[in-house]
Parts: structure tokens; C-alpha cells; sequence
């Protein structure tokens, strides 16, 4: 057989081509509840651990539902939408199976529908704001727990899928995240979000102390993108955080 | 194979798997896979599993080549080959989303860099495809380790001076801080891990004459 004939070659590529497409289909239905149940698994654990509670992989499910308040969708007037409380729903969906990133485009057009979590641990109520935005090389996520002041920042986590290693991926480290304890979202009652400042927090005046972190050197778009995250998506809970303090 | 007269591991066969982790070694002497020995290297643990990675991807691919290599028609066999690697890239991504998803979080961006790894084209098109399976195996796990004890090396020196840690674990001591010990931030960029490289290439070259090009 003429293995250089048109014919061959383009029997041997459609060949190929199909049976690698049935390979990696075949693969992907098969592991897709398994890589599901790994991305619920660490929503939970992310949500868990901006509430201080260190959870894996196995303990998540069981945790997150002993320690969930509700689940709500809150509007532009801060209205909830939808509630999820002790199993029991009210509305039309979870806060839990909101996409994030559609949500946010979302509001962007006016059409608000926002995640919220409340959550308690040891008698403490906090609400869980759960975050998406744009690093230097590719998204950047995370949760940030405010405390039932509505003001106070009690813990923030992120993640990214693809910061530089040593310089925009420190973001997640505990050096950086636990700078935003004790931090305020809110400044004689207008909502500032929180800052990364250039140049250590202490030496500028742009940002109140109270409402900036330093940055890390040599990631400033990264830090950047964190910036705009915490604003972009606080900023759609103003409304709702406020209200309920009159 | 049955008809196979040669020994599994004959000293041809242990030739493979030695030489490119020396005088044959894919990023020093073939001069491939310099793109990811940059990119990869500014800490420990991303260098060794992106060497895990790379050692299952090629030995495998290897393999795969190596036994389709009597049908692959000449004017498309860089296609067959990039189509085998990236199903075995994606495989291996598919395989740790779904049961070691902290692995494959770490991993994220450099599952896809395997893919674009000129080593693995390098030893598909230089040796799977006029070998038989066994020795491609070999070849595969020759160059793999090859590349992985640069990767380390590199990522060693770069995260030791670049960080003061290793792991993840701070080396060096807050004394040295204290007296005036400064982490240099430029082993952290890229141009640093080609002096690492370079250095690599000096040293071996400078106790192996036959090395040097003329």
C-alpha cells in the first residue's frame, strides 16, 4: 500500500482523529462527576476557611451545612431573591450553583443576582462574599468574610489559576491575606471596598490606613486585578449590607 | 516480543536510558525543552511535577509513536505526533481533575506547557519513530530524568536565593536577615534560569572535551 497516497493519508487522519475524539470524550463523561464533586468540595472548603475553619476534602459537605446560616441571591436593592436555609428553599436557586463570572457580567448590564453566604461559627455571624475577577495572566478568585458588623473584614482568601510563581501567586499566601484582618469596607458610611497600595500602607495618603493593604513587590498587576475585584464585587452588596443595620 | 534476540537490557538499551542524563541530555547538549527549564524553575515543587509529568508523557508517548511508527504516513507525522501528545496531555489532565485535584490545581498552566514541550516532539520524530517500542520506552525515561535533574537543579538555586526557601520552607535563617542578608530578586526572573542553564553547560562541557563543537 502507497502509504504517501492522498487517499491513505486522509483515511489515516479521519481515523485517528475520530477515535481520539471517542477517547476523550469517553474519559471526560467518566470522570466528570468525580472532578465535580472536586470543585463543590472546594467551594466548601473555600467558604469554610474564610469563616477560620480548616476543612478537607472528606469533612467539607458536612461542615459547610453545620455552619451555614442561609444561602441568598440578593438584587440591586439589596432584596433577597432566593433563599437556601436548613435544606429548605425559597426561591428559584441556590446561591451555591451561581456562576460567579456570569453573574458578575450580569450585573455589569443591571440585572443584579448576587451569591451571598451567611455563615456562623462560635455564635459569630459572618457573611461570606465570595469574589471573581482578572489577575495579570488569567482569572483570579476567592471569599471575603465580613463580621456582623457589616464593616469589618474577618478573613479573605484567594486563588488564582495562573500568577507568575513567586511574584503575582503570593497572593494566596497567609502573608498576604492576613493583612486584610481587621481592615473596613466602609469609611464614615461610604463604601470605600479595600485597597492594595503601592509603597507599604503607612507611607501614602491616597488610601486610609483602615482601608489599604501593601501590596507585594514586583506583582503590581496582579495586585491590581485584587483591587478591582474586592471593589467590583463588594459593590453590588452595599445596598444589601446596609440596610439591614438600620 | 517473542523474536527479539537482544536482551532487555542489553548495554545498547542501558545506553538510552544513561546517556541523556549526561553527555546526551536533552536541555545541555540537544539544546530542547529550554522554554519550560525557564518557566517552570523559579520554585522546587512546580520543577518536580512538571518532570512527573513530562517523564509519563514521553515515556508513554514514546511508546505509542513507537508502535504506530510503521503506519504513520510520512507527510503528516508531525500532525499524528502533536495529536498524541495532546491526548495524552489531556488525559493526564482529565486523570488528576478527577483524582488528585490539589495536584492538578498546582499544575494548572503547565499540564498545558507539556504539550509545547520541544523535547518530547525532539524524541518522538529522533528515535520513537525508527525504534521499536522497548527501547522508545527507555529513550523516553532517559530523557525524561535528563530533564528533570536540570529542572531540579535550576529550581533549587533560583527558589534558594531568589526566596531564601526550598519547598516552600525557609533555609535560610532570620539571622542572615538580620545582618543584612538580602534575597536576590533577579534569580527570579527568567534570564536567570539561562545563566543556571548555561552554567550547567560550561561545567559539563569543561570535564568532557568530546562535547565541544568545534
Amino acid at each position: 500500500m502507497n502509504k504517501n497516497s492522498n487517499s491513505y493519508i486522509f483515511i489515516y487522519a479521519s481515523v485517528m482523529v475520530v477515535l481520539v475524539a471517542v477517547i476523550l470524550t469517553s474519559a471526560n463523561l467518566a470522570l466528570k462527576p468525580l472532578q465535580d464533586k472536586n470543585k463543590e468540595n472546594e467551594k466548601m472548603i473555600n467558604l469554610l476557611s474564610s469563616i477560620g475553619i480548616d476543612a478537607d476534602a472528606n469533612n467539607a459537605s458536612e461542615l459547610y451545612s453545620k455552619h451555614l446560616k442561609k444561602e441568598v441571591i440578593i438584587n440591586e436593592n439589596g432584596e433577597e431573591l432566593s433563599t437556601y436555609a436548613n435544606g429548605e428553599l425559597t426561591g428559584s436557586k441556590r446561591a451555591f450553583g451561581v456562576n460567579l463570572k456570569t453573574a458578575l457580567y450580569n450585573a455589569g448590564k443591571g440585572e443584579v443576582a448576587m451569591p451571598l453566604f451567611v455563615m456562623d461559627n462560635n455564635g459569630e455571624t459572618y457573611y461570606v462574599i465570595p469574589l471573581f475577577g482578572k489577575g495579570l495572566w488569567g482569572p483570579i478568585y476567592g471569599n471575603i468574610s465580613i463580621e456582623s458588623d457589616k464593616n469589618t473584614v474577618a478573613a479573605v482568601n484567594f486563588g488564582h489559576d495562573s500568577e507568575t510563581p513567586g511574584l503575582g501567586a503570593e497572593i494566596i499566601l497567609p502573608a498576604f491575606t492576613d493583612e486584610f484582618k481587621n481592615k473596613q469596607i466602609f469609611k464614615d458610611g461610604e463604601f470605600t471596598s479595600v485597597s492594595v497600595v503601592k509603597g507599604g500602607v503607612d507611607m501614602q495618603t491616597k488610601v486610609a490606613k483602615e482601608n489599604g493593604v501593601d501590596a507585594i513587590s514586583g506583582s503590581t498587576l496582579t495586585c491590581d486585578g485584587v483591587t478591582d475585584m474586592l471593589h467590583d464585587c463588594m459593590i453590588n452588596y452595599v445596598k444589601y449590607l446596609k440596610q439591614e443595620d438600620k | 516480543m517473542a523474536e527479539e534476540k537482544e536482551p532487555m537490557f542489553s548495554p545498547k538499551n542501558i545506553k538510552l536510558l544513561t546517556n541523556p542524563i549526561n553527555v546526551d541530555n536533552p536541555i545541555t547538549k540537544q539544546v530542547l525543552g529550554i522554554c519550560s527549564a525557564l518557566a517552570v524553575t523559579v520554585k522546587l515543587e512546580p520543577a518536580i511535577v512538571m518532570s512527573l509529568s513530562v517523564l509519563v508523557v514521553l515515556s508513554f508517548g514514546n511508546v505509542i509513536i513507537s508502535f504506530m511508527r510503521n503506519g504513520i504516513p510520512s507527510r503528516i507525522r508531525i500532525i499524528v505526533q502533536l495529536v498524541v501528545i495532546a491526548a495524552l496531555v489531556i488525559l493526564v489532565d482529565q486523570v488528576l481533575k478527577a483524582y488528585a485535584y490539589n495536584v492538578s490545581k498546582q499544575l494548572s498552566v503547565f499540564v498545558g506547557l507539556i504539550i509545547t514541550n520541544c523535547i518530547i516532539m525532539g524524541r518522538f520524530e529522533a528515535f520513537a519513530m525508527t525504534n521499536k517500542p522497548w527501547p522508545a520506552f527507555l529513550d523516553g525515561l532517559g530523557n525524561a530524568f535528563g530533564y528533570a535533574w536540570i529542572l531540579v537543579a535550576v529550581a533549587f538555586f533560583r527558589e534558594l536565593f531568589g526566596t531564601g526557601s526550598l519547598m516552600g520552607l525557609q533555609i535560610i535563617p532570620d539571622s542572615f536577615y538580620e545582618i543584612g542578608y538580602v534575597n536576590n530578586g533577579l534569580v527570579l526572573l527568567p534570564p536567570m534560569a539561562l545563566f543556571a542553564v548555561a552554567t550547567i553547560i560550561w561545567v559539563q562541557r569543561s570535564r568532557n572535551k568530546d562535547l565541544v563543537e568545534d
